[in-house]
């Protein structure tokens, strides 16, 4: 028998309520239901970043979460970030680095970023480096990934990190 | 296979798990209750869960979600030690002032559990129950004399590391039971800590990681507890090479020493990433660090 919920979930400031098999991923949630193709889906198995996406502004793999998960939940998606002719800043520092090249990678790199630079120092290259180690790049080699990253670092200023 | 006219989309979504009926636990009792049925499994973080789910390695009947289960994620400072709800985050374990304080061995050895978007929903109760032979938190626990408290219906009861942690992938949980609190006994002040370990990658699973902790008393090494993960069926403890150090001054005879009673109980397996042969040479190599860096923390002379 197939098991369905019916969420209610704001994917990129939208709202929408949808009936989902209890067994649907949310990366497939996002990709086919509602046609968000930007979250892309390498490994299906967490290794790879590919699908990263905000949740609840936390960054999380896509596709080790379900859909009714995310139920009554804020989803964010590279869709959010930026326009074709109007790019996010961070999307911006990647163009000019040269982060990408076939572009596979990159909606999850940035998510993943996003989550990054809101929540950590990243204050040296090792920790910048070892921050993003859960990403796969195949065609960059990564290092004009960590230039983009240190350029937004740069650009944000020292995280006031609350005092322990 | 169907043929498909070009720019047509699909229908159907593909399907990657198994069917299984979502349960979404609202308390304790009922994520229980839901867990006695046959094939019932616990969804916590998802990370360990979720892939073998995508494999269909794992057919569950039903999945308990219990991630929105209130307290089951807490952390609290009780008489004697500290108390780690099994929800809790290895992200959060990884910041929290009270960890710092009580344990700084594990803010740093977080730093070595996956990436940061895993560790943002992976959970403490989830790798122990998970009981990877090369995860981290098994180690630690072990390492740190915790103790778990397991609940099923038929009640609760509380279970040492070293009796729950079975074998790989296999610890000493019932089908019906769920860890809802890690306990960890404070370490006597003065306790210094070591932690070291290799990873193809930052954040993948260790080849090998080794955890120190030990106090300094008049020049000479106390309380000695060394523990192992990456290099066996679970973790160990190197109870051996701790009798070998305890109220002995660290020098370069007495850490080989050691380091040479490690190496002769480990069992490490050869797999794609390393030999058995390096995984024990590497063992000895990482606990000798560690063991250098907890007497230098425990205040102890060069
Ligand atoms: C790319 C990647 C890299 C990783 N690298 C590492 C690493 O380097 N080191 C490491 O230690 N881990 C690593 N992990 C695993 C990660 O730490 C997982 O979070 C952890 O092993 C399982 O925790 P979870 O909360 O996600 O559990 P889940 O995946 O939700 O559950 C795992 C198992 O535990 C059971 N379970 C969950 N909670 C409970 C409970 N409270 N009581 C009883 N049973 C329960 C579930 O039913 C399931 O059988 C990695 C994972 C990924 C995807
Ligand atoms: S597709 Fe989710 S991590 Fe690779
Ligand atoms: S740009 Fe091609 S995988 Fe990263």
């Amino acid at each position: 028998m197939i098991e369905t919920h019916a969420i209610t979930v704001t994917v990129n400031g939208v709202a929408g309520r949808h009936t989902v098999e209890d067994r649907l991923l949310l990366s497939d949630f996002l990709r086919g239901t509602l046609g968000l193709t930007g979250t892309h889906v390498g490994c299906e198995q967490g290794v790879c970043g590919a699908c990263t996406v905000l949740l609840d502004g936390v960054s999380v793999r896509s596709c080790l979460t379900l859909a009714v998960q995310a139920d009554g939940a804020l989803v964010d998606t590279v869709e959010g970030l930026g326009e074709m002719d109007a790019l996010s800043p961070l999307q911006e520092l990647f163009r000019t680095y040269h982060a990408l090249q076939c572009g596979f990678c990159t909606p999850g790199f940035l998510m993943t970023c996003v989550d990054l630079l809101r929540t950590r120092p990243l204050a040296s290259e090792t920790e910048l480096r070892e921050a993003m180690s859960g990403n796969l790049c195949r065609c960059t080699g990564c290092t004009n990934i960590v230039r983009a990253l240190a350029a937004a670092v740069a650009a944000r200023g020292p995280l006031k990190v609350p005092a322990p | 296979m169907a043929s498909r006219t070009p720019g047509t989309r699909r229908t159907g979504i593909a399907m990657k798990p198994a069917p299984f009926r979502y349960h979404l636990a609202t308390d304790l009792p009922d994520a229980l209750s839901a867990l006695a049925e046959p094939d019932a499994k616990l969804l916590a973080g998802g990370q360990s869960l979720m892939p073998m789910a995508n494999f269909r390695l794992l057919r569950p009947s039903v999945l308990i979600d219990i991630n929105r289960v209130a307290g089951l994620g807490a952390l609290a400072q009780q008489p004697g030690g500290i108390r780690i709800g099994a929800l809790s985050r290895h992200a959060t374990i990884e910041t929290a002032a009270l960890i710092a304080r009580a344990h700084p061995i594990l803010s740093h050895a977080m730093t070595h559990v996956a990436h940061p978007t895993i560790r943002n929903r992976g959970t403490i109760g989830g790798s122990l129950a998970h009981n990877d032979p090369a995860a981290e938190w098994p180690m630690l626990v072990l390492l740190l004399d915790g103790a778990l408290t397991l609940a099923s219906r038929r009640g609760a009861r509380v279970v040492a590391a070293r009796d729950f942690l079975t074998g790989p992938l296999a610890t000493a949980l019932a089908q019906d039971e769920m860890v809802i609190a890690i306990d960890l006994p404070d370490s006597p002040p003065g306790t210094g800590w070591g932690f070291a370990e290799i990873a193809r990658r930052h954040g993948d699973f260790a080849l090998a990681a080794v955890g120190v902790t030990l106090r300094a008393k008049d020049g000479c090494i106390a309380d000695p507890r060394i523990a192992l993960t990456g290099v066996g069926d679970t973790a160990l403890r190197a109870g051996a090479a701790e009798a070998i150090l305890n109220g002995q001054r660290p020098d370069a005879v007495v850490v080989a020493a050691a380091i040479a009673a490690i190496r002769d109980v480990l069992h490490p397996m050869t797999d794609l990433h390393a030999s058995a042969a390096y995984r024990r040479h590497l063992a000895g190599v990482l606990a000798a660090r560690a063991i250098r860096d907890a007497w230098r923390r425990a205040g102890g002379e060069a």
